[in-house]
């Protein structure tokens, strides 16, 4: 019998604590293709976010860091620089990247810090409960945005992708969406593309995934994958935004 | 060994690369800005790694990085930027990743100014971020020992896994002396625990995170004990003139000098007056401070602050014979003063 999938080598057996219907499995997963596929899981080191993949070091089958909110660029900046060698990713949500940890991000990717950087944007704060995150879209119901984000009272969601991909030390900015199968397929392409930049001492690369999360949305998982769709895609656009020339 | 005229602030930074310290990251801020400049000079050149952070917080988690995979890392601020290093420092210790942090330290609160200062003892010996843990804070007298106690610093957090600060006011940091240079320690400590990647071997993991409750007492617990352990063997303390003192002084780094003085010469004027210099300020040295109170009539504590360091001594005199206290912030007080502040304690006492 040929074996035409299985669990990748790159992610232990432990059961996954994430809400159903959310995409964390699906990101966690092709990450850990493309270290299978790349054949660097022994020398990779992972850094979790806060928020909910903060137990992201029990699912990866590699040397792991966890991170206090926001600062995995730092620590993946320190580990780098000292471990030249070793292949460095952080994984991180919107507000732990976006929000507690912009200087982090920003000067990581100013520096040129040949890191991968795993972006998950979901819109809204996970794991302290559904408040606004800075990429929470115009009208959005959240539970500190109760009456809809409105621009007068929390300004502008804020794109990440296009806002790194001005900074001179980004080597490979992208943008993918984990809501239906083709998408999945396009995100592992660009995070494959992101580790290889770093095997190849490119400098940074960073990969933003659109991820649903039902259960803070407020929606079933097929009505969240609609609405990553049809509300998410059009503020957050698709794509490379920048891909440095050798 | 050759003797050579440095600045304190270099002496550290010398002293840690001769500890085998390869990684420095750091954020300008004065008195502490030399040390930086020392290691971003010279760090290329062995094929170290110098990065200046974005800010104090960067600076120490990148501190958290490098650590995490084993390298003798060190980062230098002043207080304002300590305190802004306390979440990652809770962090380091929780991790267990041994690092040196070096506080050159000024007046605050707030911005405070840029003379030298002692203020912030409780910062440096209570913790300083969330949770329940301490740090090993060593308080160096001269360039020689910011020289010493770097080398040291770096033995003493590899031996207990554990983030060790070097405090020294500004005046250390900026005053020049000539000094020995030193020889390396080359202890091996085992750091099969670093992520460096895992050919060859399970995975390992860097982890704060403690969610089930008898984990995180445990895991404080464990923490509680190691402290016990280095509380036994690690408080140091220099003493001079205190076998027959009726009035004890009790100064640390900067402040130990200049007290030393005032004491030869209240000595000549007849007062019994001895000196207790702490150099370990966690954990605190109280078993000399007990052993004082057993024959002293009463203590004093001269500080570069409005009084920290005088709770410590109040706890290990435990209400034996008085604690008084004696202090300047901004301005540092010269032996002259001190020696006029000795005298009337000493009147006080009848001594």
């Amino acid at each position: 019998m040929k074996i035409v999938a299985k669990r990748p080598e790159s992610l232990t057996e432990t059961r996954y604590h994430y809400c159903p219907g959310c995409t964390h499995g699906i990101i966690h997963r092709v990450v850990a293709e493309c270290m299978d596929e790349l054949n660097i899981r022994e020398q990779t080191i992972g850094i979790c976010p806060v928020g909910c993949a903060v137990m992201a070091y029990k699912y990866f089958n590699c040397d792991m860091i966890e991170a206090a909110h926001g600062r995995a660029p730092a620590i993946a900046t320190g580990l780098k620089r000292t471990q030249p060698d070793n292949v460095i990713f952080t994984y991180q949500g919107d507000g732990d990247l976006a929000s507690i940890g912009m200087a982090e991000i920003v000067h990581a990717s100013a520096r040129g810090e040949n890191i991968t950087v795993v972006f998950v944007n979901n819109a809204i704060y996970g794991m302290t409960g559904g408040q606004m995150a800075p990429t929470t879209l115009l009208g959005q119901v959240t539970s500190t945005s109760p009456y809809g984000r409105k621009i007068e009272q929390e300004g502008y969601p804020i794109r990440m992708a296009e806002l790194l991909a001005q900074n001179e030390g980004s080597s490979y900015i992208s943008r993918v969406a984990v809501n239906k199968p083709a998408n999945v397929a396009k995100a592992k392409k660009s995070l494959k593309k992101a580790f290889n930049n770093q095997i190849n001492k490119k400098g940074f690369s960073m990969v933003e995934i659109l991820s649903t999360c039902p259960t803070n949305w407020g929606m079933n998982p097929l009505d969240a994958l609609e609405w990553l769709e049809d509300k998410m895609i059009p503020y957050y656009p698709l794509g490379e935004f920048k891909v440095k020339e050798d | 060994m050759s003797k050579v005229l440095m600045k304190g602030n270099e002496a550290l930074g010398e002293g840690a690369l001769i500890a085998g310290c390869r990684s420095y990251f750091g954020y300008p801020i004065t008195p502490s800005s030399e040390i930086a400049e020392y290691m971003a000079k010279k760090l290329p050149k062995l094929g170290g790694a110098f990065v200046q952070a974005e800010s104090e917080v960067s600076a120490i988690n990148m501190v958290y990085g490098a650590s995490s995979a084993g390298k003798r890392v060190m980062t230098a601020s002043s207080g304002p930027g300590i305190s802004l290093k306390q979440e990652g420092i809770s962090f380091l210790a929780e991790g267990e990743l041994p690092s040196v942090i070096v506080n050159i330290s000024r007046g605050g609160p707030g911005l405070g100014g840029i003379q030298p200062a002692q203020s912030d003892y409780f910062q440096a010996t209570r913790g300083g971020g969330h949770g329940d843990y301490h740090i090993m804070v060593l308080a160096p007298a001269s360039v020689q020992d910011m020289m010493d106690f770097a080398i040291e610093g770096f033995e003493l957090a590899d031996r207990y896994r554990i983030p060790v600060m070097l405090m020294a006011e500004g005046t250390l940091g900026q005053m020049m002396e000539p000094i020995i240079v030193r020889e390396p320690v080359t202890d091996f400590y085992d750091k099969s625990w670093a992520t460096t990647g895992c050919k060859g071997r399970e995975p390992n993991i860097i982890n704060t995170l403690h969610l089930p409750q008898d984990e995180i007492e445990n895991r404080n617990i464990y923490l509680a004990n190691k402290y016990k352990e280095i509380k036994a063997n690690e408080k140091r303390a220099e003493t001079f003139m205190t076998e027959d003192a009726e009035l004890v002084v009790v100064a640390f780094g900067l402040m130990f000098r200049i007290v030393k003085r005032a004491v030869i010469e209240a000595r000549k004027q007849g007062v019994k007056v001895g000196l207790i210099r702490p150099i370990t300020l966690w954990p605190f040295p109280d078993e000399h401070i007990k052993k004082a109170a057993e024959t002293a009539k009463r203590f004093l504590s001269i500080e570069i602050s409005m009084g920290q360091m005088v709770e410590d001594i109040r706890l290990a005199v435990n209400g034996k014979v008085p604690v008084d206290f004696y202090g300047r912030i901004g301005m540092t007080p010269n032996p002259e003063e001190i020696t006029q502040q000795l005298l009337l304690v000493a009147e006080k006492e009848g001594a």
